[in-house]
């Protein structure tokens, strides 16, 4: 798109100041003498024109954005409990909060968790969503209709809304699925209290974000692949290429853009979801389950050690920013782009 | 080359499993929203609902101060939607179509702003919401939620207004129209696709939020996330009337999704943002 624009950057009215009569016959038709003094002033607002454009939504984004995120820093140097937040008082205590977190045992499992947590859910969110996404591509067209529906439907799917029918899903009295696995022989999990165990537990919530987040990838995926030619699949079959091979040495190259940046949109979102591991079992049993945005909330509002809570999420979006340092730099060389 | 009968039937096969998959908890939400008591704690699932009962909605919408929560969430969710659209659709316009100093630096701030973690900012949000003596109230729920939108907003914008042939635009500015007439005619007219898929995920992103709701409006002007998550306090064990609550949150979103999904979902993938 940025090529196109250059492309016809010649005829970009704002910068017609050369010729500008007939590209800016702003108001009906100015009369020959007045057409000088018109044009400068115009000419200085066209080129105000893009700043006036933006300022709103930079305004809102200095506001809104910007200032949370300094005072979050703020906060993070300060002892912030109950007594001082009902007080009005301001307690500095330097790098007192960080020197708390970053020599707490709790601190440090909790990121393993999240990290491994997060790094395990894209990793089943991107080999099923490229499966699906495959899938799609090789079914005819009234069973693509179909899945697509169900994918959508799913996608559509509210996240706390998904959260109420997931509890419900997994009940343990009544719900279905421990019926199911009874059926299938394994007796055991009648009865069974999944939200009872950390394990159990992060398998119902990687369950449910897995189910939420193939669509995404499988159905853009898929549109990616009706881009690519059938000549070249023809090709690579002629070339005595098998499926696997099909893949690997010409569709995932050429796609490896579209992999690598929905990858880290995954990355993203699930080390930051926050509704799905709160709203399912608020990080218990007893905060085996917190990750890092749940312990963060748990610490800062919960016990009301505000101070500590933004510490902790200051620390975490820096082990965001770490954990996207690559994409970022793979953004960055390509800013001719934007 | 000629597949033969597994090759054709597997993937059909694993479609089929597959979209049980995807299907059966909203299938399972519905068919439980509708069941009797008696159907829902049987020992044996009662898979197809013969004996449909709408007594559980009913208990739902009577539930105290169902229908202000509602309007909390319609009120808010719409409000930050078209706040998000108005300033969105100016910067886009700018970074589309014009050349100017800073212009790199404003994309990169709204790529960043894009991605920015609001689950760990509650906290300072509060603070400010609270130093505002705002807590509690609609406006800066719409405020925050019109922040969270408008980075996504203005880069899917973006590209369809570069999209625009620049000629038809041009073409209006010769036919005397003033820059802001040919943007109102000519570009906006075309822009619908793009406008609608932005407003679809600015919507759910509104409706579906809960962090900074279950930290700012503790006491009132909450809204439906909210409420839907307390629902062991507001429901008991009562799984029906909870089904039936979700069902109702669910609704306006997939009404959304079916009334723009064509275009909507052809501009999300164009976007290529989580949904």
């Amino acid at each position: 798109m940025a090529a196109q624009y250059k492309g016809t950057q010649v005829r970009a009215p704002d910068e017609g100041a050369a010729e500008p009569g007939p590209l800016r016959p702003a108001g009906g038709k100015p009369p020959a003498g007045a057409r000088t003094a018109r044009t400068a002033g115009t000419a200085a607002l066209s080129r105000a024109t893009p700043y006036l454009l933006i300022l709103p939504a930079l305004v809102a984004t200095a506001l809104l954005l910007g200032y949370p995120l300094i005072q979050n820093v703020i906060i993070s140097f300060q002892t912030l409990d109950a007594f001082q937040l009902i007080q009005h008082t301001t307690q500095w205590t330097g790098f007192g909060n960080y020197k708390a977190q970053l020599t707490s045992a709790e601190f440090w499992h909790t990121t393993e968790r999240s990290v491994f947590f997060t790094l395990a859910n894209v990793a089943l969110i991107m080999v099923s969503g490229a499966l699906v996404g495959l899938l799609l591509y090789r079914l005819g067209k009234r069973m693509r209709l179909l899945l697509s529906i169900g994918l959508v439907l799913a996608w559509a799917m509210p996240t706390v809304a998904g959260t109420t029918v997931y509890q419900w899903l997994f009940d343990t009295r009544y719900g279905v699925v421990n019926w199911f696995l009874d059926k299938l022989g394994w007796h055991s999990m009648a009865g069974y209290n999944w939200f009872g165990g950390q394990f159990s537990t992060f398998a119902v919530i990687t369950l449910m974000i897995v189910w939420q987040s193939i669509p995404f990838v499988a159905l853009n995926l898929y549109a990616a692949l009706t881009t690519i030619s059938g000549e070249i699949f023809e090709a690579a079959r002629m070339d005595g290429a098998g499926a696997w091979r099909t893949f690997s040495s010409v569709l995932f190259p050429m796609l490896r853009p579209f992999f690598l940046s929905t990858a880290f949109l995954e990355v993203i979102w699930v080390f930051k979801a926050f509704t799905q591991v709160y709203a399912l079992n608020a990080g218990g049993p007893e905060g085996l389950t917190e990750t890092l945005p749940v312990y963060a909330f748990v610490e800062g509002v919960g016990n009301q050690h505000y101070g500590t809570g933004a510490a902790i999420s200051v620390l975490t979006i820096l082990i965001l920013l770490a954990l996207m340092s690559y994409y970022f730099r793979i953004i960055l060389k390509q800013e001719d782009d934007l | 080359m000629r597949r033969s009968l597994f090759g054709r039937l597997w993937p059909n096969l694993v479609a089929g499993i597959l979209f049980v998959f995807f299907v059966f908890p909203v299938y399972w939400m519905l068919t439980t929203a509708f069941k009797p008591d008696l159907d829902i704690i049987s020992t044996t699932p009662v898979f197809v609902p013969f004996h449909g009962t709408t007594s559980h909605f009913d208990k739902a919408v009577h539930a105290a101060g169902f229908w202000t929560l509602v309007r909390n969430s319609l009120t808010v969710t719409i409000g930050a939607v078209l706040l998000s659209l108005l300033l969105a659709t100016a910067a886009a316009f700018a970074v589309a179509r014009m050349r100017f100093r800073g212009r790199k630096a404003f994309v990169l701030i709204v790529m960043v702003a894009q991605m920015a973690p609001w689950e760990v900012m509650t906290i300072s949000v509060y603070m400010i919401v609270r130093d505002q003596d705002m807590l509690n109230k609609l406006l800066p729920l719409t405020l925050f939620y019109m922040m969270m939108v408008m980075p996504f907003t203005i880069w899917t914008l973006r590209g369809f207004i570069a999209a625009v042939p620049k000629e038809l635009e041009e073409s209006a500015l010769m036919d005397g129209c003033t820059r802001f007439q040919a943007f109102m005619r000519v570009v906006l007219p075309l822009l619908a696709p793009g406008l609608m898929s932005t407003s679809l995920f600015g919507f759910i992103t509104a409706w579906n939020e809960f962090p900074l709701v279950l930290i700012l409006n503790k006491e009132s002007g909450q809204t439906l996330p909210l409420w839907l998550t307390q629902f062991q306090t507001n429901f008991g064990d009562d799984w029906g009337a909870t089904m039936a609550a979700s069902s109702l949150f669910t609704l306006p979103v997939v009404v959304v999704f079916l009334v723009l999904q064509r275009r909507a979902v052809a501009g999300l993938t164009a976007g290529a943002v989580k949904g």
